[in-house]
């Protein structure tokens, strides 16, 4: 089963001058979480507020359920639900009180509305504070909220921008526990994000952006595969004391640790060695390792950069 | 999507403006607090006959009242970080301001309708088949006028346009005839008059309590319509065109 939820063709955003969005082309599957990854300032949220027709594009086009966005843009939404980058709740109001202006702007019932929400909120773990007004909150209830209130109308289609981020192991947790269970219930969700495990745990397919340009898109593993020529080396020296081009390939030292981004792992290591013994360091420690989706994300968008 | 449900769901954002925004300090200040002062300062000293006074009273009130609330709301909520929310939901740019019209207006109605209750204690003899309409339509007009004073600029600090908006607002008050009748304007005056919406409503209430009028019922009522029509579509208008200025 393949059907496109959402497809965008040649998409591109500019900011007066400044071009925000490259010509992207993708689509999202039913039943996909779709990771949207890059960092900061390379175009996520502009995508989702294009995706969402809160912007409009420069130029391209844009289905979402088969539907074209500038055509039917309230049909599209009503059977979607969206979390933006740091929105937040109404603080003069209640939990519950924002649950259901969201439910009546989405035309559910009262009853409807009533009972979903507390469902939600048992969910969330915001039920005993379901009367406090979201002025008192933390910055992870708050989130938390956003989310129930985005899932309100029980929406077929999710998009949220950086979800987990700023939040604490709990709250993190508890929303990729619930993102999961979203999907297992045939929802489709787009999330945009920085945090590589988040999009290496949960996410079907990522797509890495930079500059406003797609630079890849595939599952989690066919990405790591990009970088799967290389090895990562990892390797601690004591005292340490370490440049490069002792050793070929990318070199980052962080710390008191030095990873090598090589496909000659025979003579890398040998290299190392030697320099040890020449230099009368102790070699601390030692792994190969294939590379995290993080080390080929830092490929990628790092080759771009410059 | 249809109109009625867009309207219904206008009616969220309405709730929504009135658990929100009617009790906030600055609403308080300018809506009812400003008005009285005002007309107390205009009273004393003063010897004015009651229907004078009565619309003079109601004029301020509903001026001011209906424009108390709506400035500030979509500064506010960008400035908050809710608008995004709001705006991304099923309901079109059109359907949030006229929301927002409708909380502005429903707070004239109510603390206009009290107001009028004055008429009663001044004895004064209403004629309330011109008065109600009037006074609907002058709210219209206001709260409409409030949706193209949050537009532009797209700015998210609600005292820029609260300051913008209170310009306006005074300057419209004191060449609308509340404390000079029109027909003792000099011509150049007059023609400054006929800018302002409040103007019509003054003169319109003044065939409410059987004085006389300047301009015909007919031409203050449908100046006023204009207005609103007006106001509510350039507003519209301009809010979404710099909307994208309003996410930074
Ligand atoms: N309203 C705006 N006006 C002008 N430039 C903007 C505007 N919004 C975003 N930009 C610019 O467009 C680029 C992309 O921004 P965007 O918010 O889409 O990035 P992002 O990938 O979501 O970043 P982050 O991870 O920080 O959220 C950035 O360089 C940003 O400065
Ligand atoms: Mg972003």
């Amino acid at each position: 089963m393949n059907i496109e939820i959402i497809k965008a063709e040649h998409l591109t955003k500019y900011y007066g001058d400044f071009l925000a969005v490259n010509d992207i082309s993708f689509s999202v599957h039913k039943g996909e979480i779709f990771g949207f990854l890059g960092p900061n300032g390379a175009g996520k949220t502009t995508t989702i507020r294009m995706l969402t027709g809160i912007l409009n594009p420069n130029s391209g086009r844009i289905e979402v359920f088969g539907m074209d966005m500038k055509k039917h843009k309230i049909e599209i939404r009503e059977r979607t639900g969206i979390v933006p980058e740091m929105a937040n709740p109404y603080i003069d109001l209640s939990a519950m009180r924002n649950l259901r202006l969201m439910g009546r702007l989405y035309g559910m019932k009262g009853r409807e509305i009533e009972e979903r929400s507390v469902e939600l909120l048992k969910l969330f773990n915001l039920y005993e504070k379901k009367d406090t007004k979201v002025r008192g909150f933390s910055k992870g209830m708050k989130q938390r909220l956003s989310l129930a209130m985005a899932m309100l109308p029980d929406p077929e289609l999710l998009f949220l921008d950086e979800p987990t981020s700023g939040l604490d192991v709990m709250s993190a947790r508890l929303i990729k526990k619930i993102i999961r269970e979203e999907q297992k219930k045939g929802k489709t969700i787009f999330m945009n994000t920085h945090n590589m495990q988040d999009a290496n745990e949960l996410c079907n397919r990522v797509a890495i952006i930079n500059h406003g340009k797609l630079i890849a898109i595939d599952t989690p593993e066919k990405i790591k595969e990009i970088g799967a020529k290389s090895n990562v080396i990892e390797f601690s020296l004591s005292p340490f004391k370490f440049k490069e081009g002792i050793v070929d390939g990318r070199v980052e030292i962080l710390g008191d640790k030095v990873k090598v981004y090589t496909a000659k792992v025979d003579e890398t290591i040998k290299k190392i060695v030697n320099y040890a013994e020449r230099e009368n360091l102790k070699i601390v420690s030692l792994n190969v390792e294939k590379p995290s989706l993080e080390d080929v994300f830092m490929a990628l968008v790092g080759e771009k950069n410059e | 999507m249809s109109k009625l449900s867009q309207f219904s769901r206008s009616l969220a954002i309405v709730k929504k403006d009135m658990l929100i925004f009617y009790l906030k300090g600055p609403v308080v200040i300018m809506g009812l607090l400003f008005p009285f002062f005002l007309f107390g300062a205009f009273l004393i000293g003063r010897d004015l006959s009651h229907a004078y006074l009565f619309v003079a009273l109601i004029a301020m009130t509903a001026f001011f009242t209906s424009t108390a609330v709506g400035p500030t709301i979509i500064p506010w909520e960008a400035r908050s970080k809710t608008f995004e929310r709001l705006i991304s939901s099923p309901i079109s740019i059109t359907t949030v301001l006229f929301g927002d019209m409708q909380a502005s207006f429903y707070f004239g109605l109510i603390i206009t309708s009290f107001i009028s209750l004055t008429a009663i204690f001044l004895g004064i003899a209403l004629n309330l088949l011109i008065f109600i309409p009037v006074v609907i339509l002058a709210l219209l007009t206001f709260s409409a006028m409030t949706i193209l004073m949050s537009s532009y600029p797209p700015t998210d600090v609600p005292a820029d346009v609260m300051m913008l908006s209170s310009l306006v607002k005074f300057t419209l008050l004191f060449i609308s005839g509340i404390f000079v009748p029109l027909e003792k304007l000099p011509w150049y005056a007059r023609a400054v008059s006929a800018i302002s919406p409040l103007t019509y409503m003054v003169d319109a209430l003044r065939y409410s309590v059987s004085m006389h009028g300047y301009f015909p019922l007919w031409l203050d009522l449908i100046a006023m319509l204009l207005f609103s029509l007006i106001f509510f579509f350039f507003g519209v208008v301009i809010h979404k065109r710099v909307l994208e200025k309003r996410f930074t």
